[in-house]
């Protein structure tokens, strides 16, 4: 079983190389230099990106060891500041990380004791519902005028924004794992007069941390896609921020290198999360 | 009210629902004395499980009350432990975990030395020497309902409630923990209240046997006395004693026909549900019949 298993996984590295390959490969024909055949571009656009596209000798789309140069130039210089709108990619993503988990956190610190007291009084459940129901399928960039118009502040609103986006994955979950923790349980506590603080924090939490867990790894993949279109908007910094100063600089390398980037620090952020979840998942 | 056994079950009724509809039992009353290990035996729907949570203080009767040493009981107590019929351990809790939860909510000033060294006692005596560390995923089901067992002898209660703890296992583990539970019990002198739909379980281990009819408005028949002693009891040679079948049969006999019937049976004769009556049939035959009525699963 073990060498089946493990020649599986060789046999799917490869193919992920394989499928790699054959992108870059792709890629490099399509944007290949070519021929000078005359004006084929609109002249609108040409004006627009310069003489290298009107030309046509060369596509303003980067070739692969284009994208890996400037890859390679970000990585060596993460951090760098020149000004207000020329900062590293490093610094990008930290401001943009620093608001996902502010965002993130704050939303825990509401969801999670929220969530607990839907989970335990139906009564509370059927109070809120309506209004998670109503709120949970909001875009939560619909939120950013009132918040821009509230708070006055553009990078607190972004901060609004995730919290407002991870709060109901959070919420939901929270309540349902309290609200289905074993019934057993609750009585083994109740038999040995447990109070119910104790009982809070020694039979449910840990009884429904795993469905809690669970959604905050819902929540935080939402924020990090959130953030990215909500820097977009109130710009500044951020890596959304940086997406967009690229594509008003038509950096293509830039943007590319950027979704990259995005990517990763999404994977990492989940698998993260996947983690801890994993710590406090229980077999039955 | 002054010779009061140690619980006692006065009047007890459980209605769900509506107050139209019918009890599920009604006018309950029995007494468990001190050191006495009482079995409740029934049909499944007859409400055992339902007394048994009142007995817990888990459950509230419609009517009547539970007494345990001159007080009426109103909720769930320490002296007061059960054995749940799924063994209830906290799966996210090692089994030292899980008796040491229990352990810290009867001593709470006791520091972590004294609560592990305590609760190392009791899973010593159940046998489970070596798996303190194992998660309950990690055992049998025998060795589950062990770590529960240990879990409410642990906090040294006044009586033990039983909720069938052993139905959920194999004839070869269910043996050997009704064993150990016989043993436990009589080192102990615990008192105990058990739910079973096993007769033979129930010859083994009570000293008197409580018959319940079925539901709905079930009743107490009577208190069948097991006058087999307890020293006389063994799982391998049970049925070699004189009186085993003549007990075993009357109530597989309780089970199979009068559970049912049992209104017509009390219709225009004394019934008194305070004053039940006390049988010993163990006592009336000193040969065992020769025909031995053949039992059937009751649930």
């Amino acid at each position: 079983m073990a060498t089946l298993k493990n020649s599986l996984g060789l046999r799917a590295s490869l193919l992920s190389l394989l499928i790699f390959a054959a992108i870059l490969g792709l890629w490099q024909i399509a944007t290949m230099p070519t021929a000078a055949t005359g004006p084929a571009v609109d002249p609108e656009y040409a004006k627009l990106v310069g003489n290298a596209a009107a030309t046509g000798t060369k596509s303003s789309m980067p070739t692969p060891a284009d994208i890996a140069v400037t890859i390679w130039g970000h990585l060596t210089d993460p951090f760098y500041v020149r000004g207000s709108n020329d900062k590293g990619i490093g610094i990008q993503l930290a401001y943009s990380l620093g608001r996902v988990l502010l965002g993130f956190g704050l939303a825990a610190l509401v969801a999670v004791p929220l969530g607990f007291l839907i989970g335990m009084s139906p009564l509370v459940y059927r109070a809120l519902d309506p209004f998670i129901q109503i709120l949970k399928p909001v875009s939560p960039l619909a939120w950013m005028p009132l918040a821009l118009y509230t708070i006055k502040d553009s990078a607190i609103s972004s901060i609004f924004v995730i919290f407002i986006c991870s709060v109901w994955p959070m919420l939901i979950n929270t309540a349902f794992g309290v609200a289905s923790v074993r019934k057993e349980w609750l009585n083994v506590a109740r038999t040995l007069e447990v109070g119910p603080f104790r009982t809070a924090f020694k039979v449910i939490l840990p009884a429904a941390a795993p469905t809690i867990m669970t959604g905050m790894r819902i929540s935080i993949g939402i924020a990090w896609l959130v953030i990215v279109a909500a820097e977009m908007l109130v710009g500044g910094t951020g890596i959304g921020y940086f997406v967009w100063n690229e594509w008003n600089n038509l950096s293509i390398a830039n943007i590319v290198t950027a979704i990259l980037l995005i990517g990763l620090v999404g994977l990492a952020l989940d698998q993260g999360l996947a983690r801890i979840t994993k710590l406090v998942t229980y077999p039955e | 009210m002054d010779n009061r056994p140690l619980i006692s079950v006065e009047g007890l009724a459980r209605r769900f629902g509506d107050s139209g509809q019918p009890a599920v039992f009604e006018d309950i009353w029995f007494g468990i004395d001190k050191g006495e290990f009482c079995c409740l035996i029934g049909h499944s729907g007859c409400g055992k499980t339902t007394i048994l949570n009142v007995l817990a203080g888990l459950d509230s009767p419609s009517d009547g009350a539970v007494i345990v040493d001159n007080r009426e009981i109103d909720g769930p107590s320490l002296d007061r432990a059960v054995i749940f019929q799924g063994h209830a351990l906290l799966p996210w809790l090692s089994v030292m975990g899980n008796i040491a939860f229990a352990v810290s909510s009867r001593w709470p000033t006791w520091d972590r030395a004294k609560v592990q060294e305590h609760a190392r006692r009791f899973i010593e005596l159940v046998g489970l020497k070596g798996a303190e560390n194992k998660r309950p995923a990690q055992l049998s089901g025998g060795m589950k309902q062990r770590v529960g067992i240990a879990r409410a002898l642990s906090i040294q209660p006044k009586m033990l409630l039983m909720d069938e703890p052993f139905s959920a296992l194999d004839a070869l583990t269910r043996g050997m923990l009704q064993d150990e539970v016989l043993r436990i019990c009589a080192d102990t002198q615990q008192t105990v209240f058990m739910i079973t739909h096993d007769v033979d379980e129930a010859i083994l281990l009570a000293d008197k046997i409580v018959l319940m009819t079925n539901g709905p408005g079930a009743k107490i028949a009577e208190i069948v006395v097991n006058t087999m002693p307890r020293n006389e009891r063994h799982r391998n040679d049970l049925h070699r004693h004189p009186q085993y079948y003549a007990i075993r049969n009357h109530l597989v006999e309780f089970l199979v026909n009068r559970s049912r019937a049992f209104d017509k049976e009390i219709a225009g004769v004394a019934y008194d549900p305070r004053r039940l009556k006390l049988v010993k049939p163990g006592l009336s035959a000193v040969n065992p019949p020769a025909e031995v009525v053949p039992l059937r699963h009751t649930h």
